[in-house]
């Protein structure tokens, strides 16, 4: 069925743009990157919500 | 301060590209599956293998649709982390315990069911595959539910608590937050104008067909079904709207004003059906009217909003400059209260740091008699708590009026086909086909209702857009803005291509 192959291949193609290319070179995790406990992403978020911007 | 608007200006509209784009495909998703469902049980019942043809033609549609818009909505959620992470952090376990249910049962239910949908046709009985092609309509809607239970959160949080300690929103009682009027409302609404959109999908396909002289039995029965869907459906959107509207009326006040242009609010208030907003009018001016042109229904708005016709409205001017008489608090006292919070998260910080538990219970009660209206601590003028009046205004007007014009569409066309020939009906099967893209209008608009008459709020009086994002460069922003709208555009051009290339060949040549 040539419709059924076009879709697989849109789905896998835009499943790879979006995770192997958008997601791991566009958006990495802000928080994530920048801390590595939970403690320090809380104590980052404290400090952006008391001081004025 | 350059920066942070750029960047906050830049992150809105990226979401908003995101969020409108990826609603493009949903609706459809959500009401082509029960009319797919419903054909199906036909056939069941009747046995006749014509009706198998006809739903096997509107799954193939529907396959398409599902196949282009199939992850897009993860987008958003890759936004949330890079360019909203302070909001990400903030909102806590609202996204975490909705979504992730959502996950499990869009996954399960759509991806098994789907399949057997798709490929079980001569593999399983009739009935089990009926049952799949309802679970798979069920299961779609279901997973809508999850995520309108967390955008119904943020427009008016419960159940949830703000702990300064690890500074995220935590929840305390998760029925709340599941049995939030707002998201009920708003399920019901998006819901029921999905399936208003799949009606109009099937009338325009089908008007196209008559008014080319093809598949006319196909395009008749086709016709009669969702036109019957789209006006039984289109009644509960009404109502859901009305319950939506009473909703916002009740928890996002300012919403409402722009909704309908009110500056200074009355008793007994009109609904303007239509109207041309001026455009010299400014907030706190008194002296301009307000529209230009206006056809109102005297008391409606009152009754609506709030169910009693005395009941008061309060405009634009009322709620940012108060208005003693109602009760209203002015946003220049709300910003007092909520300078206090912030000061009293800052204080609760300091004790943190220092490891003093009496100053830190001091500075959380402080903090807990004043976080009611913590997001207005953040706000730098009382004017920064009204949205954008004329682009609410129109889109709401836009909706309403064309929900009117799709119920006389589909009133018109059952009438027709049940009492006459609708194929002499040319004038209607024109209007059957230009309604499609109305009906995409429509639902854009719902969705600049909801989350344009919100602003400036990411959380409903908790936490602005200015304080929601990460601090990044907006350049970044605006780079990642022009690649979805591209990638977005050429899944646009592939949709409307492969579907227009599907419905020319027509269910015979399926
Ligand atoms: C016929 C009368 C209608 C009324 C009274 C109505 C009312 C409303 C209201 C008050 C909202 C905002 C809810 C909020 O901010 O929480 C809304 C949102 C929305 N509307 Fe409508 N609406 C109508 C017709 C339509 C039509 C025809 C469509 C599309 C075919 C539609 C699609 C939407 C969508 C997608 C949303 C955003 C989701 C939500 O907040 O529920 N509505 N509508």
């Amino acid at each position: 069925m040539r419709l059924g192959k076009k879709l697989w291949l849109i789905i896998f193609l835009k499943l790879f743009i979006l995770f192997a290319v958008v997601k791991l070179l566009f958006f990495p995790n802000f928080l994530d990157e920048k801390f590595k406990t939970e403690k320090e992403k809380s104590a980052y978020i404290m400090d952006s919500l008391t001081t004025s911007k | 301060m350059e920066h942070v608007s750029e960047l906050v200006d830049w992150s809105r509209a990226q979401f908003a590209l995101t969020a409108l784009y990826h609603w493009i495909f949903v609706p459809l998703t959500l009401g082509l599956s029960f009319i797919i469902a419903i054909m199906e049980t036909v056939y069941v019942k009747t046995n006749d293998e014509w009706w198998k043809k006809t739903t096997q033609f509107w799954m193939t549609l529907f396959a398409i649709n599902f196949a282009l818009g199939l992850a897009t909505g993860i987008i958003m959620e890759f936004e949330f982390g890079t360019n909203w992470s302070n909001y990400s952090w903030i909102v806590g376990d609202i996204f975490g315990a909705p979504l992730a249910i959502e996950g499990i049962m869009a996954f399960f239910l759509e991806s098994t069911f789907f399949a057997i949908m798709f490929f079980g046709w001569n593999k399983v009985s009739k009935k089990t595959h009926l049952l799949s092609t309802w679970l798979v309509a069920i299961g779609s809607n279901l997973s809508a539910l999850w995520i309108l239970i967390a955008n119904g959160w943020m427009q008016h949080p419960v159940g949830m608590v703000f702990n300064p300690e690890s500074a995220r929103n935590e929840m305390v009682d998760f029925w709340a937050v599941v049995l939030n009027p707002n998201a009920y409302s708003k399920f019901l609404h998006t819901i029921s104008s999905g399936y208003v959109l799949a009606s109009l999908f099937v009338i325009a396909v089908s008007s196209w067909y008559l008014l080319r002289g093809r598949e006319i039995k196909f395009a008749k029965r086709s016709i009669i079904v969702a036109a019957s869907f789209g006006m039984i459906t289109s009644l509960y959107m009404l109502a859901s709207g009305d319950e939506s509207a009473h909703q916002v009326a009740l928890k996002q006040p300012m919403k409402l004003a722009a909704m309908e242009g009110i500056y200074r609010g009355e008793e007994r208030q009109g609904l303007v059906a239509a109207g041309i907003l001026n455009p010299a009018k400014t907030i706190g001016d008194d002296k301009l009217d307000t529209f230009l042109v206006k056809v109102e229904i005297p008391y409606v708005l009152s009754v609506l909003g709030y169910h009693s016709l005395d009941a008061f409205v309060p405009g634009v001017n009322d709620i940012v400059y108060g208005n003693e008489k109602h009760n209203v608090m002015s946003v220049s006292q709300k910003m007092v209260i909520g300078k206090e919070a912030v000061t009293a998260l800052g204080q609760y910080k300091i004790a943190q740091k220092a490891n003093d538990e009496i100053a830190k219970q001091e500075a959380l009660k402080r903090f807990e008699a004043s976080e009611k209206y913590l997001g207005y601590g953040y706000l730098k003028d009382p004017k920064e708590a009204v949205p954008d009046m004329p682009l609410v205004f129109y889109s709401f007007h836009t909706m309403v009026g064309l929900g009117s014009f799709f119920i006389f569409i589909f009133f018109m066309i059952l009438y027709n086909s049940m009492t006459g020939d609708i194929l002499k009906q040319k004038w209607l099967l024109l209007l059957g086909v230009l309604s499609l893209p109305l009906g995409y209008v429509a639902q854009e608009a719902g969705w600049i209702v909801a989350e344009a008459g919100r602003q400036p709020w990411a959380i409903q009086d908790m936490l602005p857009v200015s304080m929601a994002t990460s601090n990044i460069a907006a350049g970044n922003v605006m780079i990642t803005f022009w690649m979805f709208a591209f990638i977005f555009t050429a899944l646009l051009i592939a949709e409307v291509s492969i579907m227009t290339k599907q419905i020319k060949i027509g269910p015979e040549g399926h």
